[in-house]
């Protein structure tokens, strides 16, 4: 049953082959089961899944339900849920139960899904391993030694080993397709302003994007479709409805232009990687795409200016954090000074300060103009790369990540090493591109991702060359083994 | 030693919108804590702001009055800093790219001169909660009932000389606010309060001083006071030989005095960077086009028409033309006043306009000062008003008949003529009915009358008296007058 994709599954459940109670105490009973070992979630809420699964399954008695009612989802615990605990991996938020849902949410229970839970993530999204977790580390169901990536890496690993049919993330810097790749699955970023950020705790404002986790294309663009659209309480939500991007999935791509930033090759690519890469090329080339080389001349510049940029946004995102109003409040505060700095040093994990005290540094009087004035200035360059180079081509391909899953504990005490993960995908946040990774090959038993990127608002187009390749390769069938 | 006072304003102006400036909350005064704070208020995680428009128009009115600059782009920033009645940790205001630059704004100084003070910018912006030091045994409550109210914080250049010109200014754009109707001008409840930056510098240096900043200031009264201590504070330290440190004040109006609130090495740096929540917010010249035509008349404009069109002196057009609801009493009142005279060669009759004028800051104000009323809520009418006067002027009633049937009306005893009517009030003009009394009353005084006739002049003045005494007030005086004067002719 853990098996099907969501086209799957809807079709199950309308022809009443199986209920949506059914497929919930399914999903939840390997949650419950494997979540020992992979730490995925962080809270499980099967109460509320049943009663939302025996409304499903009412709907669909009555003819009232829609290509996704019924079907489990999981959401990253980024996402405010009414009355659930919403975390976003902190202790400053254990104990806040948000009162309100968040857009994606309150669409996604319209849409009649059915909540399992809320899944792991790296602390306030900052991370690319999901070890800064108040929760603990999650384990990569490929090898459970190894990180999922982050910072959806509970999201990931949880649709990698089948423990939900699809799952939410949200991508600053690369946190859904980075584990996307590293635990081989199908992961989309969708263009800024596309989906909803309201509910959606801030790390970073003008780069947060929320997006599917997912086993297949087909499976991301019905997510997509239930979930874009414009959202009057973001004043950054995209002034346009939604699409079907189910409609354009089977589309001939023949013709397809895509683009290979040479950059992107360099010799911080593993061999292995850049192998795989080059035969998925090939392979959407036999299927009638033409491959040209393009540059990206100041791919260099998108790692520094996302750790100026997204940090500056952070400091000042994370400042309403200050045990007075909700969340983590330090016991027996002395005064105001030392109930805000108790509170702050005692809730926040290392890297969110980390990043809280790197942001206000470049925000502060005398470095602005030096570091964030600057770092905006080169993320123009950033964007105008993108802008010319998709005048001749329609899609740039390119690998996810620089590496497969690496060791737990591995990169914790090496922040810069730890950040140069993102140097494929930070500089798509920083244009505010659509961007999806799809799994293409293993190294050593360990997926690799290769990312699609294109223009802004071409997610059907980025949906309809991935779910091609699907078509055409069975990668994003593989299952880590032990989860059967 | 000669020193020269340099200061320049920051008056914050609470917008009249009915919902906050980024959130759906209400912003009505006076609710119990925190019932008008929604989650955007309270800063909850993941909530976002959304830009209230009629906040955008109401800025753009003000610098239309102004004769500002309206940015085509403006940009809405964080101003970061902890505080506990600031939800999010950040204020979002405007900080490069403000909605209005560059107005400025003619005052009239007390010796009747006009000067203009330039305006430096206008810019949106959020308010922050409060916080209650009472009643929470040593601890602090914080409501943010106001948290997300809509302000314009006007910033003026350091262009005034005086504490006296400051008060005046601060007058005028309270004027203005009101005129414009994008505030309630409440200075109790905060809706109107200002910052004023002091320094003083040798008469004829071009540098500034150092500048003070004195805080919450929340009356015209108080700015001027506590500009006059800032002042002579200032002076008291250069003259002495020392420096004047650059600091906020406080200003205290009980002992009369402002004290430090904290210094510069204390000044917060309040990292501002564009808000990346909000759009620019694009304002095209059609939009501005149309807000335009909404302005209504300004004090300016609406005082030199009053001159002109009603023939009142500058004084009586002042204090007319103070707040829009005394102007518009006063011309309701005139309009109502002269039905009869109304002509295209003659639009208004400035005895009536006079009249009115001197009724409503006479009468109707002491009457509204008395009861504690504004003038929107008197219980004379401008029409009744204007009614009474037509009867002065047609001389149903003379002037002093008048004050009683003022009363009448204000006590609710119907309109003029009613009131006339039924209490019998109206000027008796039958020359004969008159020449009686005026014969009746020189039988009765004929020792006043030799004194008339031997020339004393005043003694005319008692037998009037004694005349209208005789009419219960009634008798025209005008026509009293000159029968009395004919029949004591030699």
């Amino acid at each position: 049953m853990h098996n099907h994709t969501l086209t799957e599954l809807s079709a199950l459940l309308r022809s009443r082959q199986i209920s949506s109670v059914e497929l919930t105490e399914h999903f939840l009973r390997r949650s419950e089961k494997y979540n020992a070992n992979l730490n995925c979630y962080i809270t499980l809420t099967a109460d509320m899944a049943l009663a939302q699964a025996r409304s499903a399954d009412a709907a669909l008695r009555q003819g009232g339900a829609g290509p996704l009612t019924g079907i489990p989802i999981a959401h990253k615990d980024i996402f405010c849920t009414d009355g659930i605990r919403t975390s976003c991996g902190s202790r400053m938020l254990d104990n806040f139960i948000a009162p309100y849902d968040a857009t994606v949410v309150a669409r996604l229970q319209q849409a009649g899904m059915v909540l399992l839970g809320k899944t792991n993530m790296d602390e306030y999204a900052m991370g690319s391993s999901n070890e800064n977790s108040y929760y603990g580390p999650v384990r990569n169901p490929w090898d459970q030694q190894r990180v999922p990536g982050g910072s959806s890496g509970g999201s990931a690993a949880a649709v990698a080993a089948r423990l939900t049919p699809i799952a939410t993330g949200t991508d600053t810097g690369g946190s859904i397709r980075q584990p996307a790749a590293m635990c081989g699955i199908t992961g989309l970023k969708p263009t800024y302003g596309r989906v909803s950020r309201y509910g959606m705790i801030a790390f970073a404002s003008s780069l947060d994007q929320g997006g599917p986790l997912a086993r297949t294309a087909a499976d991301a663009a019905m997510l997509l479709t239930a979930v874009a659209g414009f959202d009057p309480r973001d004043s950054t939500s995209a002034d346009q409805a939604g699409e079907d991007y189910s409609a354009a999935l089977t589309r001939d791509i023949s013709g397809l232009r895509i683009g290979i930033p040479k950059q992107y090759f360099d010799a911080n690519l593993a061999a292995e990687i850049k192998e795989i890469i080059t035969t998925a090329v090939r392979q959407l080339e036999r299927a009638g795409a033409r491959v040209s080389e393009i540059s990206l001349p100041n791919t260099h510049l998108s790692v520094p200016v996302y750790y100026v940029i997204a940090p500056a946004e952070c400091s000042s995102n994370l400042a309403r954090y200050d045990g007075v109003r909700f969340g983590y409040r330090c016991d027996q505060p002395q005064d105001l000074a030392d109930l805000y700095c108790r509170s702050r040093s005692e809730g926040f994990g290392r890297e969110v300060k980390r990043r809280i005290m790197t942001g206000t540094y470049v925000l502060s009087a005398g470095y602005y103009d030096a570091y964030y004035l600057k770092a905006q200035r080169l993320r123009r360059l950033i964007r105008d790369d993108f802008h010319t180079a998709f005048s001749n081509v329609d899609v740039i391909i390119g690998p996810t990540s620089p590496t497969t899953a690496f060791r737990l504990g591995e990169k914790v005490d090496d922040p810069i090493s730890m950040y140069l993960n993102d140097i494929y995908t930070v500089s798509i946040n920083l244009a505010g591109l659509p961007a999806i990774s799809i799994p293409v090959g293993f190294v050593n038993g360990l997926p690799v991702g290769m990312q699609i990127t294109g223009n802004y608002f071409s997610e059907s187009r980025l949906l309809n060359v991935a779910h091609q390749y699907q078509q055409m390769t069975d990668w994003h069938k593989r299952m880590p083994a032990g989860f059967n | 030693m000669a020193w020269e006072t340099v200061i320049g304003l920051e008056i914050h102006v609470q917008l009249s919108t009915r919902s906050k400036i980024f959130s759906g909350a209400a912003t009505a005064y006076g609710a119990p804590p925190n019932t008008q704070a929604c989650a955007i208020d309270l800063g909850l995680p993941g909530v976002l702001p959304v830009l209230n428009v009629e906040a955008v128009r109401k800025a753009i009115k003000f610098g239309l009055a102004i004769e500002a600059t309206i940015a085509n782009h403006s940009v809405f920033a964080r101003k970061n800093y902890f505080y506990p009645d600031l939800p999010k940790g950040y204020q979002i205001s405007q900080y490069e790219m403000p909605i209005v630059s560059r107005g400025k704004l003619a005052i009239i100084l007390d010796d009747g001169t006009s000067k203009t003070i330039g305006i430096t910018r206008a810019h949106l912006e959020e308010d922050a909660g409060k916080s209650l030091h009472e009643d929470f045994h040593g601890m602090t409550g914080i409501d943010l009932n106001r948290a997300g109210t809509a302000l314009l914080e006007i910033v003026s250049e350091p262009e005034m000389r005086s504490a006296r010109e400051a008060a005046i200014y601060m007058k005028k754009v309270h004027t203005l606010v009101r005129y414009l109707n994008i505030s309630d001008g409440n200075m109790q409840e905060g809706s109107f309060r200002c910052d004023a930056n002091v320094s003083i510098r040798p008469m004829g240096e071009a540098k500034l001083g150092t500048r003070t900043e004195i805080k919450n200031l929340n009356s015209f009264r108080f700015v001027e006071q506590a500009i006059l201590h800032e002042i002579n504070r200032q002076r008291e330290i250069l003259e002495t030989g020392g420096q004047v440190a650059q600091e906020t004040r406080l200003y205290d109006p009980d002992r009369n005095e402002t004290r430090t609130m904290r210094s510069k090495e204390e000044a917060n740096d309040y990292r501002y960077f564009p808000d990346p929540d909000l759009l620019t917010v694009a304002i095209s010249p059609g939009d501005i086009e149309l807000i335009r035509v909404e302005l209504p008349e300004l004090p300016d404009a609406k005082r030199q028409r009053f001159i002109g069109e009603y023939a009142l002196t500058e004084y009586d057009s002042d204090y007319l033309t103070a707040n829009r609801e005394i102007a518009d009493y006063f011309e309701q009142t005139a309009s109502a006043a002269l039905t009869v005279y109304a002509s295209a060669s003659q639009p208004h009759n400035h005895n009536t306009a006079k009249l009115s004028a001197n009724t409503i800051m006479g009468e109707l104000s002491a009457a509204l000062n008395k009861h504690n009323l504004d003038i929107t809520s008197s219980p004379v009418s401008p029409e009744m008003l204007g009614g009474m006067i037509r009867r002065i002027e047609d001389n149903t009633i003379s002037g002093k008949i008048a004050k009683q049937v003022f009363e009448a009306m204000w006590n609710g005893e119907g309109d003029a003529d009613t009131i006339i009517a039924s209490r019998g009030l109206r000027q008796v003009t039958d020359s004969g009915m008159l020449e009686a009394l005026v014969t009746e009353v020189i039988n009765a005084y004929p020792d006043q009358v030799d004194q008339y006739r031997a020339g004393k002049d005043k003694v005319l003045g008692f037998l009037v008296g004694q005349i209208m005494k005789k009419s219960q007030g009634k008798a025209n005086p005008q026509q009293v007058n000159d029968i009395l004067r004919e029949k004591l002719k030699p």
